[in-house]
């Protein structure tokens, strides 16, 4: 699960890692009652105003209303117009970027509708760094990442200078080890108050990991600021979603908005669900089965609608919940269930999709392919039910006709 | 011969809900010798299971089977008055890494965790664990072990396997039952399946799969099913180039993936160009596997492998 910015820095806030204050706005009077506070306690008549969307690249994003208007502004009106120059400019910021939609890179030609924006105070700084914390998968263990060039995608860097790339990976039994933080303070040439900061700041990071189940942790950039603080002026945080049940807090911050409609109701069923661009809807179980039935949709000249992994433990009301799914997308031109029951039994799959047909008809055609546990009994119900169904023999049969019903 | 269960297997079982008490009694109903359940709360008691033999599990067995498990409330006490030297975990995922964790405890040589859902902070820990101990785990969030004939711990269908040459080792359940029906029907059939799971973060690799079936004298070929997401593939097709000298096949799923999206395994993602389909498939052609483009095609590649070693 993902959250924004804004809720990110609180998170970090409440638990001694520094960011800078802010207030984040949905309304362009929030975002300006938030300056003059911001003002006065940072010391600076700078504040940034940053659009609150699940995706990155928002300082060279654009809106779509506004083209020459970028996803994250500095305003610098405050330095010569004091407090209520800067309340001017952040009104008129406010009112043009909430309601608006934002391209980045990561967001996809059409963009995401910005409803919030998070007023912050500025900071002078003196460097950017980069901080991240994610998994390991080769030694199982979490891994901190840091590198000198803040503001730069780390993949970047990994492809143009991969020595640049600082790591240290964490012994869950310790956790982030003092001499690691300080080996990363020295090789990012953190010094004096600075280093201290750093060494606190990575210590506090790595544990709020493990505290909190994140699946990963991006602080691009970590700044330096010109007295020596070491703060987190972005903040990119996913979560673990099998460990929200021991963050009920975390939870509570989840933003339906950002979420595919479509996704979100499957996984209300526990349906693991994702929208793809293709014709071909599917209903699979299995993880791996889900993955290799699209792969193979696509070797014999289709194109998947979704990739949909009832799981082990559907009930025939979720089969029934995913059949409604894929058919409501209008893309969707034919549906091939494949099936090869292990914890699944191939009849309470058999009596979901037979239950969705009453419910909802069926207009395109269907390839229905069973093998597993119970697939006798599954078989009956379907050819009982006088659907209008295409058996398979096997998995890439059921491939090669669905595909050709729907030519 | 075979890796990991046979005939010897005693097995125990944590965690009898719904889930555990259905697959236990498809497991006894194969044959497994299953001695001993944990419960909280059953402590003292026995389940009973009951019912018609399968005809594919354990030969020379009557038709119907009863047995009363006793039931223990730790596992100590399980395998110290039962003898079981392995137990399958079907504890739901909040509390299941404990329950690996005190299987470790208990010194039993192997723990197959079936749990879909445990927190990675959890397995980060569990990992660290089993390295100073002599447990093996394999999984979690995979379908389990299975010599057969002899011995079926997990999740998947007993019917679709018989005893033959071939090793099977897995990321994927669903993919695994694919495999090992195509391998039975091409007569090559199974000398131990091992789904090793779909988690980012589990007890058992490709490579430590790869190391018994290459120990084992009766497993004469292995076929191995990826999936995006890590560097196991990789690390495996390295393995296989320096020390395999048995024909190998494989299958990797996810070619169709979209990269940044997590399709349905929490382990299967592809990030920043890595973990690509493309690039496992073709680390693996390297090392001289046969690669299936399609699950339907995972029989026919492992005779091709076969056949080009001289053993078809």
């Amino acid at each position: 699960m993902k959250i924004h910015e804004y809720q990110a820095k609180r998170l970090m806030a409440e638990r001694g890692i520094a960011v800078p204050e802010g207030h984040v706005a949905a309304s362009a009077g929030e975002a300006v009652a938030a300056v003059a506070p911001l003002i006065r306690a940072g010391g600076t008549p700078v504040v940034v105003v940053k659009s609150q969307i699940h995706a990155g690249g928002r300082g060279k994003g654009r809106f779509i209303e506004y083209p020459d208007l970028a996803g994250v502004n500095v305003v610098t009106d405050g330095l010569k117009g004091g407090p209520e120059a800067a309340e001017a400019k952040v009104r008129e910021l406010a009112e043009r970027m909430l309601g608006s939609t934002l391209v980045t890179v990561q967001t996809g030609p059409a963009g995401k509708p910005v409803r919030r924006v998070y007023v912050e105070q500025g900071v002078a700084i003196q460097r950017e760094l980069y901080l991240s914390l994610l998994l390991d998968r080769s030694s199982g263990r979490n891994l901190m990442m840091a590198s000198t060039e803040g503001g730069t995608e780390i993949e970047e860097v990994a492809a143009a200078t991969p020595e640049k790339i600082l790591r240290e990976t964490i012994d869950p039994a310790i956790g982030l080890a003092d001499f690691q933080a300080r080996r990363l303070a020295l090789g990012l040439g953190l010094s004096g108050e600075a280093a201290k900061n750093g060494v606190l700041f990575m210590k506090a990071l790595a544990s709020f990991a493990t505290d909190m189940d994140t699946d990963l942790i991006e602080i691009n950039p970590l700044v330096v600021s010109e007295d020596g603080r070491v703060m987190a002026l972005d903040g990119k945080m996913g979560f673990d979603d099998n460990a929200l049940f021991r963050h009920p807090d975390v939870a509570a911050l989840r933003d339906e908005g950002e979420e595919d409609p479509a996704e979100l109701e499957a996984g209300a069923y526990g349906l693991s669900f994702i929208k793809l661009d293709g014709t071909i809807g599917c209903l699979v179980n299995g993880a791996g089965l889900a993955m290799a039935t699209m792969d193979t949709i696509k070797e014999v000249g289709g194109e998947p609608a979704n990739f949909l992994d009832v799981g082990g433990s559907a009930t025939t009301e979720n089969v029934t919940a995913a059949f409604k799914i894929i058919t409501r997308d209008r893309n969707v031109r034919g549906i091939f269930v494949n099936i090869f029951g292990g914890i699944m039994k191939c009849d309470t799959i058999a009596e979901g999709v037979v239950e969705a047909v009453e419910q909802v008809g069926l207009e395109v055609p269907l390839v229905v392919r069973l093998e597993g546990t119970n697939v006798e009994l599954g078989k009956r119900i379907i050819d009982e039910s006088e659907l209008d169904v295409v058996s398979a023999s096997d998995m890439k049969d059921g491939a090669k006709k669905i595909v050709e019903a729907t030519r | 011969m075979s890796v990991l269960v046979d005939k010897n297997t005693r097995l125990l079982v944590q965690g009898l809900g719904n889930a555990g008490r259905f697959h236990t009694d498809k497991a006894i109903a194969y044959g497994t010798n299953v001695v001993a359940g944990v419960h909280p709360g059953k402590a003292g008691t026995t389940l009973r299971f009951e019912g018609e033999t399968d005809p594919s599990g354990v030969p020379g067995r009557p038709d119907r089977y009863q047995l009363d498990l006793p039931m223990f409330e730790t596992v100590r006490e399980a395998a110290g008055t039962t003898g079981a030297n392995a137990t399958v975990v079907y504890v739901p995922p909040f509390a299941a890494a404990d329950a690996i964790l005190e299987a470790a405890d208990a010194d039993l040589e192997l723990v197959i965790a079936i749990t879909e859902g445990i927190p990675v902070q959890d397995m980060i820990k569990v990992r660290r664990v089993l390295h100073c101990s002599g447990t093996r785990l394999i999984g979690p969030n995979c379908p389990g072990v299975i010599t057969p004939h002899q011995c079926k711990i997990g999740i998947m269908p007993g019917y679709i396997h018989q005893g033959g040459r071939i090793g099977v080792v897995s990321r994927s359940g669903t993919l695994t039952y694919e495999a090992v029906k195509q391998l039975s029907d091409v007569g090559l059939g199974q000398t131990t399946a091992v789904g090793i799971g779909g988690d980012p973060v589990n007890g058992t690799s490709f490579v430590d799969v790869l190391e018994l079936f290459a120990a084992d004298a009766a497993t004469e070929g292995v076929i191995m099913i990826g999936e995006i997401g890590g560097s196991a593939e990789e690390e495996a097709a390295a393995w296989i180039s320096a020390n395999l000298d048995k024909p190998v096949a494989g299958f990797i799923a996810g070619t169709s993936a979209p990269p940044g999206k997590r399709m349905g395994h929490a382990g299967a993602i592809v990030s920043g160009g890595a973990g690509t389909a493309k690039a496992k498939i073709s680390a693996l052609e390297g090392a001289g596997v046969v690669i299936a483009t399609t699950p339907s095609d995972m029989g026919a590649a492992m005779v091709t492998a076969m056949q080009r070693a001289g053993k078809a």
